[in-house]
């Protein structure tokens, strides 16, 4: 894999999916429309908490156009279902968490504004719409917590009945009595109290439905905008509508972004489908955008207390983590693990701290459902890090940087066992952070500070080095602890008689440019023209079966699939080319697209292998089976961990307190890169949305649970004027345990940027005696505290 | 109802509109040009923007019966009619401009009128003050920029002018 061949690995071909997206010719799931299609429109709460008192549905039936109505009584009537949680989180004392069913529309109570109440079904959406406008729905309400603050506070209203003091789950991890006794020894301690802003994640495309059922044969099909088709499949197939795999095919087609908030199983899919079989039309939802931000599941919203206990020499001796989690009304699909495995488990950072201990309380809210957004814990986990790592750097009076390097884990320690369960298998942490430091010309930054206080504006620069885990794996562990589903990826590798070649694999893409990188490595592998390859996904009929496309996964396990069902192909094609040179298979080699019989100028093509596998007239008949097409299954030794440099350089103007961003630098090691031009957008997107946590973007809701952030006018997303253009760069290591080295960039943007920009923010600031700075870092926030550190200052 | 005719793409069309249907909703539900997508309901993401009578509009902004008589170009209608892209599509696709692909069309729609409103060159801060009105929640909008300002001499047929470098 070391020379670069046209299309193949390490090349950058322009997208193959470019020309159907530039020319309005993708395929989105609201773009369908099925015949005698019907529309679907949810009425959701407007309060975070009531009992339902009565639905009256006379006057909304009665409207012009209405089909039918359903409330939660027809769903329970049918035996349907709660939507389920894939991962189950175990407390301190065994306990398996507090589980609340998660209803399809509300039973009894409402839990938060958006929680839905029923389904009005019209021939259009406007009718649908006007309709639900007419039921007479009374609900009491009850006092509601909004906040975590608000949930754990002594007597707050029970969101569950059965979650005391509405927790779901107190969970720990590492070994507090080592850690403790380290505290006893160390030399000083930096401490940090931190908010971990709440997001939404706010992918372009609304979230759409739409369901089917065919009388004749007895099946569903579900067109939706998910990131893993199969494991809504499995999910509303088996604990929803409890319809066999077999009679329920789901087609994630086009897909605008997902971030995370299009892998769980939400309650319209079930919805619409179970709906398409009452009253045998195909049903079609659509999410408005206020809809969306009320629906889709939110990221982040922890509040953490960490303590790092340091040695005169600036080592880390120990770290002690308290971290309360958000969870929202309901459980979403992935949300226990988020603040648990995908998070805790990481406390090492990039450094050699002996000892670590985390607690975790996740907590109910009437909020709107909490759950993995880009990163999903490891966002959280080295913002927390990474700040800590700078306020002890100024607690010891140390350069930030002579600190990192002081911990760093040495290259030689690799592979290293953690003291949170993770053992890395690769990483070089000097070389990031020195090619960063380069790129960023970060010797030179006290002379443009210097410049720019000349100016009358604050410069300020900060870094993070990060380190991140992806591809969550081995299935044995991740069921060990907790998961309920397998973590591998499928992959089946379909040679066709002329040689061109279609795969279909598990994962998704919807952004990630798959249809281009999958082709790349197949071509290279094989030997083969990138045009000649075809790349399938997203649908449940066509693929044998997936686990779809989050935590930076695709390439690592869905590529690595690929690979062992190729390696499976180029046996199966040793041995019929063999046969055809009347030689033994194990003298042929194949290279280059040719097997060819050692130490001999005799070859023959792929290609004409490929023929003679499916016209076997000349054939090893007895020995082999006509037809080239293998299928592969690839479940991970280990995760994979990414990691990298991220440096930026922010001015801020003390008469505004606006934060301006003046370069941004990453250098990120993600293993093995197959379009050098595709791993560098995934990191520009990453990064803009770490920006955007870090600057711009805050979930704000009103005691009552009304959220006040609730469209694109009042939720900040990052648009092209508040980002710079970056600098990115890799300097890679290998993954050390799958076959292609592959890491996984898709989360490295948003993970390592949101520190780097706060740390920036704070150094700009540090005449104001600023340690710390809560996202987001507005121009108000900062306003305040130049304006009221400068009295004190003066004072002084 | 109202029936309203107008022009798309270069060809005569007409619908039955509610006074209430706005333009997107005429061009996707009724005029099947699915090309064009509603990301937003407050007229801020950018996402239905199409060229009415050679000026960039965001289509939720506007009513169906509004567009009486006028000639209305969207993504469909960009690229010749042999295929061949029109070079603000070619240069978002030669830069990377697009991943997800879903503000994609508005994006182009509002780069190809940022370009033509300024014959006299682009900056970079000119160019993103100009996307203000579109979102991209892919890209970080880098790879954007860069196709945008490649495609400016394109289009004008010529350099980009230094002072506008």
């Amino acid at each position: 894999m070391n020379d670069i061949i046209k299309g193949g690995i390490g090349d950058s071909p322009k997208r193959t999916e470019d020309h159907r997206f530039l020319s309005g010719n993708g395929r989105y799931t609201d773009d369908l429309n099925r015949p005698n299609q019907t529309h679907a429109y949810f009425k959701r709460s407007d309060v975070a908490h009531g009992v339902i008192k009565s639905i009256d549905t006379k006057a909304a039936a009665a409207m012009d156009g209405v089909i039918a109505i359903f409330t939660g009584a027809d769903l329970a009537a049918d035996n349907i279902g709660g939507v389920p949680c894939g991962w189950q989180v175990h407390s301190k004392d065994g306990s398996p968490m507090v589980e609340p069913p998660h209803p399809v529309l509300a039973q009894g109570k409402v839990r938060y504004v958006g929680d839905a109440i029923a389904m009005v079904i019209a021939e259009t959406k406007q009718q649908a719409k006007d309709a639900a406008e007419a039921l007479v729905i009374d609900i009491e309400t009850l006092p509601a917590v909004s906040t975590l603050r608000a949930a754990i506070a002594p007597g707050a209203s029970l969101v569950h009945d059965d979650a005391k003091g509405n927790v779901c789950y107190d969970w720990h991890l590492g070994d507090k009595e080592a850690v403790d006794a380290a505290f006893k020894q160390a030399f000083k301690v930096a401490t940090i109290d931190l908010t971990n802003n709440r997001l939404i994640p706010n992918p372009m495309e609304p979230r759409a439905a739409i369901g089917e059922y065919d009388i004749s044969s007895g099946e569903y099909t579900l067109h939706t905008t998910s990131q893993n088709p199969h494991v809504i499949r499995l999910l509303m197939g088996a604990f929803v509508l409890h319809v066999p795999e077999h009679k329920l095919r789901v087609v994630a087609p086009d897909v605008g972004g997902g971030f995370g908030a299009k892998i769980f199983h939400y309650i319209e899919e079930a919805a619409v489908t179970w709906a398409a079989s009452k009253i045998h039309r195909p049903v079609k939802w659509t999410c408005e955008r206020g809809e969306a931000f009320i629906t889709d599941a939110h990221g982040r919203d922890h509040v953490s207390h960490a303590e790092l206990a340091l040695a005169q020499d600036g080592k880390f001796l120990a770290l002690r983590v308290n971290t309360y989690a958000n969870m929202g009304a309901y459980l979403s699909t992935f949300a226990p693990s988020v603040p648990t495995y995908l998070s805790a488990t990481l406390l090492a950072g990039v450094y050699t701290t002996p000892v670590i201990y985390s607690e975790v309380k996740a907590i109910f809210t009437n909020t709107v459902p909490v759950d993995a957004y880009r990163g999903a814990g490891r966002p959280e986990t080295t913002f927390l890090l990474e700040r800590l790592v700078d306020i002890a750097a100024h607690t010891m009076g140390m350069d930030r940087v002579a600190i990192r390097r002081r911990n760093f884990i040495p290259i030689d320690a690799y592979p290293y066992q953690t003291p949170v369960a993770l053992m890395y298998d690769s990483g070089n942490h000097e070389a990031t952070l020195a090619r960063c430091m380069e790129l960023a010309d970060w010797s030179g930054f006290e002379a443009r500070r210097a410049k720019a206080k000349a100016r009358g504006k604050l410069r300020g620069i900060g870094m993070s080095t990060y380190l991140e885990a992806c591809g969550i794996a081995p299935s044995a562990v991740a069921g060990a602890l907790g998961a309920r589903a397998g973590l591998y990826e499928v992959a089946n590798v379909r040679v066709h008689p002329t040689g061109s070649i279609t795969v279909f694999t598990g994962t998704h893409s919807h952004g990630q440019g798959h249809e281009t990188t999958f082709a790349q490595l197949v071509a290279d592998q094989l030997g083969v023209p990138f045009e000649s390859v075809e790349v399938v996904h997203g649908d449940t009929a066509k693929i044998p079966f997936g686990m779809g496309t989050y935590g930076s996964r695709s390439l690592s396990v869905g590529g690595s699939a690929m690979v062992k069902a190729m390696d499976k192909i180029i046996a199966k094609g040793k041995k019929i080319a063999a046969h055809l040179m009347e030689a033994s298979a194990d003298d042929i080699e194949f290279k280059d697209g040719k097997f060819t019989v050692a130490g001999t100028d005799k070859s023959k093509a792929f290609g004409e292998i490929a023929f003679s596998a499916y016209v076997p007239h000349n054939y090893p008949i007895d020995e082999v089976e006509p037809g080239l097409d293998e299928t592969a299954f690839y479940d991970p030794k280990n995760f994979t961990f990414p990691g990298g440099c991220h440096i930026c350089e922010v001015e801020i103007d003390p008469e505004t307190g606006t934060v301006h961003l003046e370069n941004f630098t990453a250098v990120d090691d993600i293993g093995r890169v197959i379009n050098p031009m595709i791993v560098h957008g995934q990191v520009h997107g990453g990064v803009a949305q770490g920006i955007g946590q870090a600057l711009l973007e805050q979930a704000v809701y009103d005691p009552e649970g009304q959220l006040l952030s609730g469209s694109l006018m009042d939720y900040t997303m990052p648009r092209a004027d508040n980002l710079p253009s970056f600098v990115v760069g890799t300097e890679s290591t290998m993954c050390t345990h799958n076959p292609l080295g592959a890491k996984g960039v898709g989360e490295v943007g948003a993970i390592g940027s949101p520190p780097a920009v706060i740390n920036a923010v704070v150094d700009a600031l540090r005449d104001y005696g600023v340690t710390h700075i809560d996202m987001p870092a507005t121009a108000q926030k900062i306003w305040s505290i130049i304006n009221h550190a400068a009295p004190r200052m003066a004072a002084e | 109802m109202a029936h309203i005719k107008l022009t798309v793409n270069g060809k005569p069309a007409h619908a039955h509109v509610e006074s209430r249907t706005l333009l997107v909703e005429l061009l996707r539900d009724h005029l099947h040009l699915t090309g064009t997508h509603v990301g937003c309901d407050t007229s801020q993401c950018g996402a239905c923007v199409v060229s009415v009578d050679g000026k960039s509009v965001k289509s939720c902004t506007m009513l169906a019966i509004q567009a009486e008589g006028v000639h209305i170009t969207t993504i469909e209608g960009l690229a010749a009619a042999d295929g061949t892209l029109h070079p603000m599509q070619e240069m978002f696709r030669e830069h990377h401009g697009l991943q997800c692909g879903f503000c994609t069309p508005g994006m182009v729609m509002s780069a190809i009128d940022l370009v033509e409103s300024h014959p006299e060159g682009l900056t970079e801060q000119q160019i993103r003050d100009g996307l203000e009105g579109n979102i991209c929640r892919c890209t970080g909008y880098h790879n954007i920029v860069k196709a945008i300002a490649a495609a400016w001499p394109i289009m004008h047929k010529k350099q980009m002018p230094q002072a506008a470098e």
